[in-house]
């Protein structure tokens, strides 16, 4: 009890004592609220905008979404056929390495243009599409290949067909792995939306990334660090999210 | 009749060489045989071979080739982890095609045989080890196999589970009366489930001896404790410890 107590209050604690020492070297050395503000002005900044700034997080957090749901139903696809053949699977390895490693930043500007200047929202669900790819595929395909042997070994004994072994044992013992793997893609979708959204630098798709942009543009800069501080806690409440959906279905399927 | 045999049966592995062999044994119908023997020395590969799992370097394999006639209890229940109970049992005749509904009501009456009517719907994870491996033993009988091969079953259990599962695959035997090879390291276990006990040599696994135990089956209450369960229990693990070049 005293424990759990004190693991919730510790970070909080530091979180105070650093935002204090922060806001007393702002006072006392009367530095300029445009080059960095207190943490009461940012409050107060976030409050006066808060409206504007928690529609912009939905925008953001609507186009991670869309480009979750896209990338988990395409790399569910792509694993599923290429764990059925091998030649197939060597095939395609390279490309989805070479599409992860790519930095999304690097291919973001060209996919702005493919999507139409007037579609900004397209890109950006686009690449974040692309970001979250990854994560997935390798997670749903490690797992369709991570059958427990002394299982493979049963369904050998009762001559079970490919389909069978796919359906009653691949796909079933895939599922912690495809989890994990949409926990980390949750995340990296919110990160190639927000960086698809400054490339694009347009208002057409208000998210978190304009209100960002707009505010330092025009030296709002406690406006930019409420739109900052709203990303961060969106982001960890999608991973909060996906982490107890994820767990749940676990507990649904294992019973325990 | 005998219901599988091997005759002259060698196993090479690459990299670790010979592993088993020559080595012939032949079951008879309704028969229950224990092969003992040291860690390694192949018989647990024999099973395999005998479930068709693994084919032999040399020598001939007869075993009942159809769907389900021949099962395996494995060391480790080996259940599905996602699925309940009752799908775990009904899964052979799920995969041989029989009706959903018919399979599981055959793998109800199953785990109801061994004893679990009340843990149909519990996942693996929610089962002791001795009820887990209880529906691993109900998931072997319910294609009414000719041939049941047992792997070191006990091997996880402690002594009291390990006591009551004996008896009761007795027990459960006695229904259809299938030929039984029980792959044991323990002496004791060996005399009390089989009626002929083949003593295996150290790696590559050869017949050092066969001997003939009370050929009662299912064991009287008190077995455990009479003569001829300790004398034969001692003439085994004698044969043992020369197999492996010691004196007992």
């Amino acid at each position: 009890m005293n424990r759990a107590v004190a693991d919730i209050a510790a970070p909080l604690v530091l979180i105070a004592v650093l935002l204090a020492g922060w806001e007393a070297a702002c006072r006392i050395m009367e530095i300029p609220s445009y080059f960095l503000p207190a943490p009461s002005e940012i409050a107060k900044a976030a409050v006066n905008s808060a409206p504007i700034l928690f529609m912009s997080a939905w925008n953001t957090l609507f186009m991670a979404l869309k480009a979750l749901a896209v990338a988990s139903v395409l790399a569910c696809g792509v694993a599923l056929v290429v764990a059925l053949n091998r030649t197939l699977e060597k095939a395609v390895q390279p490309l989805a390495v070479a599409l992860q490693v790519t930095p999304v930043i690097a291919i973001a500007p060209q996919v702005v243009i493919w999507a139409g200047l007037a579609h900004p929202e397209r890109a950006i669900v686009a690449l974040a599409v692309i970001v979250a790819f990854f994560p997935i595929f390798s997670g749903a395909l490690t797992g369709l290949k991570a059958t427990d042997p002394d299982l493979e070994r049963l369904f050998d004994l009762y001559g079970a067909t490919r389909r069978q072994r796919l359906w009653r044992l691949r796909i079933p013992s895939s599922v912690p792995f495809v989890l994990e793997g949409h926990k980390v893609a949750g995340g990296l979708a919110v990160i190639g939306a927000v960086v698809a959204e400054f490339v694009a630098g347009s208002g057409g798709a208000q998210g978190l990334a304009w209100r960002i942009l707009e505010s330092s543009n025009r030296l709002q800069t406690a406006r930019t660090f409420a739109a900052v501080i709203v990303l961060a806690i969106m982001g960890a409440l999608l991973h909060a999210a996906l982490r107890y959906a994820e767990q749940a279905i676990l507990k649904r399927l294992r019973g325990r | 009749m005998s219901v599988a045999s091997l005759a002259a049966v060698e196993v090479e592995y690459p990299g670790r060489g010979k592993a088993l062999g020559p080595f012939d044994l032949t079951v008879e119908e309704g028969e229950i045989v224990a092969l003992v023997g040291p860690s390694g020395c192949g018989k647990s590969t024999a099973l395999r071979l005998l479930a068709g799992l693994e084919q032999p370097t040399r020598g001939t394999v007869a075993r009942t080739p159809g769907r389900g006639e021949t099962s395996v209890v494995f060391q480790s229940p080996n259940l599905m982890p996602w699925a309940s109970a009752l799908a775990n049992v009904a899964l052979p005749l799920e995969l041989d095609g029989v009706d959903k509904a018919e399979a599981r009501q055959q793998a109800a009456d199953a785990l109801a045989r061994v004893g679990l009517s009340g843990a149909v719907a519990a996942k693996p994870a929610q089962l002791s080890g001795g009820m887990a491996m209880r529906v691993s033993l109900a998931r072997a009988l319910v294609t009414e196999p000719k041939l049941l091969l047992l792997d070191e079953p006990f091997a996880a259990l402690d002594e009291i589970t390990r006591r009551d599962l004996a008896a009761d695959i007795h027990l459960l035997w006695a229904e259809t009366r299938p030929a039984v090879i029980f792959v044991t390291h323990n002496v004791e276990e060996a005399v009390y489930m089989a009626s002929r006990v083949v003593v295996m040599s150290a790696a590559p696994g050869r017949t050092f001896n066969v001997i003939q135990t009370d050929p009662v089956l299912p064991r009287p209450p008190h077995f455990r404790t009479t003569l001829e369960f300790r004398s034969a229990a001692e003439a085994i693990s004698r044969d043992l410890a020369a197999s492996m070049g010691r004196a007992a």
